[in-house]
């Protein structure tokens, strides 16, 4: 390892944890409903908002009002951003002139949205209108992000309150994430991103004729507003087809290690934010110290698998990095293996690479950290009530170990609460498995894969762990915009994601009923370097557990293959 | 709420964000882009598809037909596929054929393999130094001359540690036809 790769992989986290910080404690404000140096500026907005919409900022939800709200909100964000696609072809702000989106891949696109995965069957600068990608598909990148970080702040809300029947209110959780979170960071980022040259305009595609007087079109459109809440929100649908890796999205090492920042900062500081809303600041540090623990872990080996490369494109007398196939040349092995590693610990899926020519080890770390459940700071809000989730399984296989009643928090954990993190750890595993074996089974399944031997498997292992982590990233080769896929994975991100939210929610509920007790002897620390070894080792285990068979047919044998000279 | 939020985050923030964009920085936003004798060529940020041998060339392209900024893509091509074991062999036997090198000299990676966006504007200084001989013979040149050219092209990490070395291949260009 170069000192160079090793002091920017360092730098990156000490940044994101300098970042991270101020912005927990700020949020966690923000969510108390105390003041903030932002009220001023956005509050009379806030008001406006309650007004218009008739939302009473005082009145409190139970756990299945709140579940409810989140659930049509998000159903009818769907279905307008379905139906945008279908007539953008006689709306404004079209000046390429797209036509409709075909249904399938409307319906997938909306959904994929809406479940902050941002899977993208489709090409962005060949398919939608800057109507769609503005008024369509920018609006639910806030929106998602903001259903993640309420839900999680419902659940924390839950592990704070003692014989209490409500968890918050949903409008109010949603406005705020957006007004003095979501927003004023887009802004200044989006701006950033601009002065490195990203662009930001409204012009029809530019015909020019190239030095060698052949003719080229340079795509156009309103990138950086759509660009920095891709990754703020950790959504993850680029603007154009390339995503990350287009220069216009993404075009300076400068724009690469904010992007990367803007990705795991809010995760992160949610880790912050938990502690303090839970008024013992531990608690959120060792959380947010298992992430570490797993990230770097990740991060070593990806990194180290990218760098030694591909043996059999080395003996064609190749000479420096051999896996720069789908890489950028500004970005290099280093920040692309650590972008992948980034892009996948959260639920973003923005790639600045392409995960399909990774080499075999440095795939299986993205597509390994997603079927973890993306709990490794994770998407904004699911990361952490993912992580949660996994506490909550770790309190209690500790607590059968030893022969301790199972507590958190000073609240005991029992048959429903236990009931309901299994089946948010469950449903996920077993969409992914159930769906990527019916497609490898079938050739509905099997005609999309590009690369034979056992990258194929890979491809669709990768597809439906990407769709119901809600992730969005893929190895692209496979041709995901078919009938089969569109509706395969648009069904994968919708159990995905309603499949883990509602017990999350319903977990915040009956804890939020319970009523405290004091800790005693016979409880177990939740707050020292022990729980953070034992929280990340519970987390890679189930995740080890659930996922090796298939994972040793994909992406392990072969890179067993690779070194052994063998290609397909 | 719905429409609210489309309202605030789906228009009046994008819009607000190019208007700015348009008064603080026209040129990035507009998309860098490059004039000679007033016509626009490109753009700083794309690459553009070079094989004359009196340019440097850039990496290979997925992107459409190659460098198609309207089509952006990888090739996607996974790391036991034949066909990338295949055409990375092809590749390098041409770079060494139209350089004028020895049947097994060593090629850089970035010059025989696809970028992820297709559209990657810059290569290696290595594979920009590669092709000074071509270049300068094609062109009547001496090779310090050429050599100076690319090594006054070389973009070092940026802040002096992020990202890699770099040679944007169409400023090279462009400083390459100003030369005379």
């Amino acid at each position: 390892m170069k000192g160079i790769d090793l002091f920017q992989l360092f730098l990156y986290l000490v940044l994101l944890i300098a970042l991270a910080v101020p912005l927990g404690r700020y949020m966690a404000r923000v969510y108390q409903g105390e003041r903030t140096w932002f009220d001023k500026l956005a509050g009379p907005v806030e008001r406006l908002i309650y007004r218009l919409t008739g939302v009473d900022a005082g009145r409190e939800m139970n756990w299945w009002q709140y579940a409810l709200a989140v659930l049509v909100f998000n159903i009818s964000g769907m279905v307008l951003l379905f139906l945008l696609q279908l007539v953008q072809g006689i709306l404004p702000l079209n000046p390429q002139h797209f036509g409709a989106v075909k249904w399938d891949l409307s319906l997938n696109t909306a959904i994929s949205f809406m479940t902050n995965t941002n899977w993208q069957a489709y090409s962005g600068e060949s398919t939608m209108s800057y109507l769609t990608q503005m008024a369509g598909l920018t609006v639910q990148n806030f929106l998602s992000a903001a259903t993640g970080m309420a839900v999680v702040i419902a659940l924390i809300r839950g592990l704070a309150r003692h014989t209490a029947r409500t968890i918050g209110n949903f409008w109010v959780d949603l406005t705020r994430s957006v007004l003095f979170i979501l927003l004023p960071i887009s802004v200044v980022g989006a701006l950033f991103l601009v002065s490195q040259g990203v662009i930001q305009n409204l012009s029809p595609y530019l015909n020019v004729h190239t030095l060698e007087g052949a003719r080229q079109t340079l795509a156009m459109g309103p990138v950086a507003s759509q660009e920095f809440i891709k990754e703020l929100g950790t959504n993850g649908g680029g603007f154009f087809n390339a995503n990350s890796a287009h220069p216009f999205e993404n075009p300076t090492p400068l724009t690469n290690l904010v992007e990367m920042l803007a990705i795991l900062v809010i995760p992160a500081g949610l880790a912050i934010t938990f502690g303090r809303m839970v008024k013992d600041v531990r608690q959120g540090r060792v959380v947010l110290a298992a992430m570490l623990i797993l990230f770097v872990l990740a991060l070593g080996v990806c990194y180290t698998s990218e760098v030694t490369g591909n043996p059999q494109i080395s003996a064609l007398g190749v000479s420096g990095p051999t896996a720069m196939e789908g890489k950028e040349v500004r970005f290099g092995i280093t920040n692309s293996a650590l972008f992948a590693t980034v892009t996948t610990a959260a639920s973003c899926g923005a790639v600045n690479t392409m995960h399909d020519s990774l080499t075999p080890l440095g795939g299986l770390v993205p597509m390994l950290q997603i079927m973890l459940g993306e709990v490794v700071f994770g998407g904004v809000g699911s990361g952490l009530y993912g992580m949660l989730i996994f506490v909550i399984l770790t309190v209690f296989i500790v607590g059968l170990m030893v022969g301790r009643t199972p507590e958190y928090l000073g609240k005991k954990i029992e048959s429903r609460e236990m009931k309901m993190a299994t089946l948010a750890v469950l449903i996920p595993a077993a969409t992914i498995l159930i769906g990527a074996a019916l497609a490898a089974a079938t050739k509905a399944g099997t005609s999309s894969i590009a690369n034979p031997g056992p990258h194929g498997l890979s491809e669709i292992l990768y597809a439906f762990a990407s769709g119901t982590g809600n992730n969005g990233s893929a190895f692209a080769g496979l041709n995901a915009n078919t009938l089969f896929y569109n509706l395969a994975i648009g069904l994968a991100m919708f159990i995905g994601r309603f499949g883990v939210i509602l017990p999350v929610l319903a977990i915040a509920g009956s804890m939020a009923a319970k009523k405290a007790v004091p800790a005693g002897p016979g409880t177990f620390e939740t707050t020292g370097g022990l729980f953070a070894g034992l929280l990340s080792a519970t987390v890679l285990i189930v995740g080890a557990l659930t996922f090796f068979p298939a994972l040793a047919l994909g992406p392990i044998v072969e890179q067993l293959l690779m070194f052994a000279g063998k290609a397909f | 709420m719905l429409l609210v939020m489309t309202l605030l985050t789906g228009i009046i923030y994008p819009l607000a964000v190019t208007g700015l964009a348009r008064v603080i920085f026209p040129r990035q936003a507009a998309g860098s882009l490059v004039y000679r004798n007033s016509a626009v060529v490109g753009s700083s940020l794309i690459g553009q598809k070079f094989a004359g041998p009196g340019y440097f060339h850039g990496r290979p392209s997925a992107a459409g037909d190659g460098y198609d900024a309207a089509s952006s893509s990888g090739s996607n091509l996974g790391p036991t596929n034949k066909k990338l074991i295949d055409t990375v062999a092809e590749r390098a036997a041409a770079v060494r054929k139209e350089n004028g090198l020895p049947p097994n000299a060593p090629v850089p990676a970035d010059l025989v393999t696809a970028s992820g966006s297709g559209l990657d504007p810059d290569i290696s200084p290595q594979s920009a130094l590669l092709q000074v001989p071509r270049v300068a013979r094609y062109r009547h040149l001496s090779e310090q001359t050429v050599r100076q050219l690319v090594e006054s092209h070389i973009k070092g990490r940026q802040l002096g540690f992020l990202g890699s070395s770099r040679v944007n291949v169409l400023e090279l260009n462009l400083a390459l036809d100003a030369l005379k």
